[in-house]
């Protein structure tokens, strides 16, 4: 039972919200920031995977976002509405439903292959190429699609508003609110699988001691780039559903901006705490929608909120810790017993 | 029969010369003692043959296996186990956790066996659980299994880092220096182990060690280094009336004696 304690939790919040915006308890705007919630933790728990967990240090996650958003729209356009650049659709409009989280995975698959592409120059040798790799990436990535025509270039990408019509026209309910939801359930549970395996902890010892791991035994290359595809695969997911939010994009959304707020988000949380990662993407959302009056200035008020938080406490919330440490008595809800070794 | 033949190894770091045509062959159940002055070269032949460095000449033949040109991992999957001069332990991992993740090369699963929880996943886990708990008792370390290393006395983090290099269920076991750092009574403590566990696990063992009184109680054979060449070989005995070895030691002559 307590093994799926928190399968069933969270399976009842999703049950609740989507019962609330069925009957329209949840006006648009709280709908959207629940909805952006969802799209921030698959976001900051991927990245804490490689930021934290493994002790590296990538700085461009919105381009890997933004291959998975562009991935995932533009196969969705293509396939299941009649468009002006693609053509008529493929299939019918109707089994989108059933197809659209296969256009998702495809999505993140490709974005994990342009991480193997990172993956494999800068774990080759040691040092702090990760960062500046990531973040020339995260620039090719965005001046790439500002210069594809076919997909909207610097426009943006249009379209994905007719897929969710779709999806509504077969049944009516809050279809991208389910996808974001199934979406950030895989996604941490997911990463506790990987986390939680003496395979995933391999990363966690690369952190702490490289070469000792390397001489006892772990494939350290091979750790870093399964880890590191795992991550930037996640953010193509996260940028697929993020497409399907309002239904339209463009590189603007995807800058090194966004990169920011997502390690924002993960040192806010604590490196290497999933529980913490979630709880911050949470909490950030919502200071980001506080401060939105702010405008610019809300450029200003975020970072000094990270120096202020590396002054007083540079382990974030919770550092390398997860809330069933800080709280031992959730143990008894949510850690199966004869696991607590 | 020899475990391990080393032909001929030699290495630079740029122009100084840190081991030079050392050869050397390890018989399977043995206890070979490496020793030498500071900087003789000692622990740079044990991370050649982990693999860590590769050399700038020679051959390495482990279980039947040449070694030369693999990545440490390739060579400890092979049975190769070591301890670190100074204690390399994963701090911010459970003691139980370092015992577990040091059989990595023995999983047997991957990535999608990570995420399905497959069989192999199930019955690997269990395995290694059973292994790591073993050696918790082995060692008397039950006690410590969810500390962190680094909160532990440094006697302790020796034996966890012994613990580690056990687990994977190695036939070899090279230990550098195991004795650093520990007070007299710790020292008659390791010596008891070290031999406890020779015989135990039946494995061969190599170690480093400057404490004569660890060298000479434990070793059956003894391979002197000075300036990475090797200056003698032979028994304690024999080692402890080399003048060579004196020589090499002078000034430090009272370190032979004890
Ligand atoms: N990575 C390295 N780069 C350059 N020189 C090195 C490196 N590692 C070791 N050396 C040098 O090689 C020589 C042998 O070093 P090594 O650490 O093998 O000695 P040792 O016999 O283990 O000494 P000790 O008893 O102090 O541990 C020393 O002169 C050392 O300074
Ligand atoms: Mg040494």
């Amino acid at each position: 039972m307590r093994k799926y304690s928190s399968h069933l939790l969270y399976g009842s919040f999703c049950l609740l919200i989507l019962i609330a915006v069925q009957e329209n308890f949840l006006n648009a705007y709280l709908q959207l920031i629940i909805m952006f919630m969802g799209v921030n933790i698959i976001l900051s728990t991927s990245l804490n995977l490689v930021n934290g967990y493994m002790g590296e240090f990538s700085v461009g996650h919105a381009g890997f976002m933004a291959v998975g958003a562009y991935v995932t729209s533009v196969l969705n356009v293509w396939l299941f509405t009649s468009d002006r650049v693609f053509g008529p659709a493929v299939l019918p409009a109707g089994s989108v439903i059933y197809l659209f989280p296969v256009t998702l995975l495809m999505g993140g698959i490709v974005a994990a292959l342009v991480g193997l592409l990172v993956a494999i120059p800068s774990f080759k040798t040691r040092g702090d190429y990760l960062a500046i790799i990531t973040l020339a990436v995260n620039y090719i990535v965005k001046s790439a699609i500002e210069n594809i025509q076919v997909i909207g270039g610097a426009r943006g990408f249009m379209g994905m508003r007719n897929i969710v019509s779709s999806m509504h026209e077969v049944v009516n309910v809050p279809w991208v609110m389910i996808w974001i939801f199934a979406g950030t359930g895989f996604s941490v549970w997911l990463i506790h699988r990987f986390v939680t395996s003496t395979y995933g902890k391999g990363i966690v010892a690369v952190r702490d001691d490289e070469i000792a791991a390397n001489i006892m035994g772990v494939n350290t290359r091979r750790m870093k780039m399964v880890a590191f595809m795992l991550s930037s695969g996640l953010a193509g997911i996260a940028g697929g559903l993020f497409a399907h939010i309002l239904g339209y994009i463009n590189p603007g959304s995807f800058t090194i901006m966004k990169s920011t707020e997502v390690m924002v988000m993960v040192y806010l949380g604590g490196m290497g705490s999933l529980s913490g990662s979630v709880l911050s993407a949470v909490g950030f959302t919502i200071i980001l929608e506080l401060f939105r009056p702010l405008q610019v200035i809300k450029w200003v008020a975020i970072p000094l909120l990270l120096i202020l938080l590396m002054l007083f406490r540079p382990e974030g919330l919770l550092g390398h810790r997860e809330l069933t440490d800080v709280f031992p008595r959730l143990r008894r809800i949510f850690v199966p017993q004869g696991k607590r070794a | 029969m020899a475990i391990l033949e080393v032909r001929n190894l030699t290495h630079f770091f740029g122009g100084l010369r840190a081991v030079f045509k050392f050869d050397l062959a390890l018989q399977e159940g043995e206890v070979l003692g490496l020793i030498g002055p500071n900087g003789a070269g000692k622990t740079t032949v044990f991370n050649l043959v982990s693999g860590f460095y590769h050399p700038t000449e020679g051959d390495i033949c482990f279980r039947g296996n040449e070694i030369v040109r693999l990545r440490p991992h390739e060579v400890t999957a092979l049975g190769m186990a070591r301890t670190f001069q100074n204690i390399r332990l994963w701090n911010t991992l459970t003691v139980f956790e370092n015992l577990c993740i040091s059989q990595h090369s023995k999983l047997g699963y991957g990535i999608l066996g990570t995420i399905f929880r497959s069989r192999g996943f199930r019955t690997s886990e269990r395995c290694i659980r059973k292994t790591a708990e073993e050696i918790l008792d082995i060692l008397s370390l039950r006690h410590y299994a969810n500390e962190y290393p680094k909160n532990l006395p440094y006697g302790l983090q020796r034996r966890i880092e012994i613990g580690r290099a056990l687990a994977m269920r190695p036939h070899l076991l090279m230990l550098d220096e195991p004795a650093a750092g520990m007070n007299p009574g710790e020292v008659d403590q390791l010596i008891e182990l070290i031999t406890w566990i020779r015989d135990k696990f039946q494995l061969t063992i190599w170690l480093i060690e400057h404490h004569m009184r660890v060298v000479m109680n434990i070793c059956e054979r003894i391979v002197v280094l000075d300036f990475g060449e090797t200056i003698a070989q032979g028994t304690p005995e024999e080692i402890r009336q080399d003048p060579r070895v004196i020589q090499a030691y002078l000034g430090d002559a009272d370190s032979i004696d004890a």
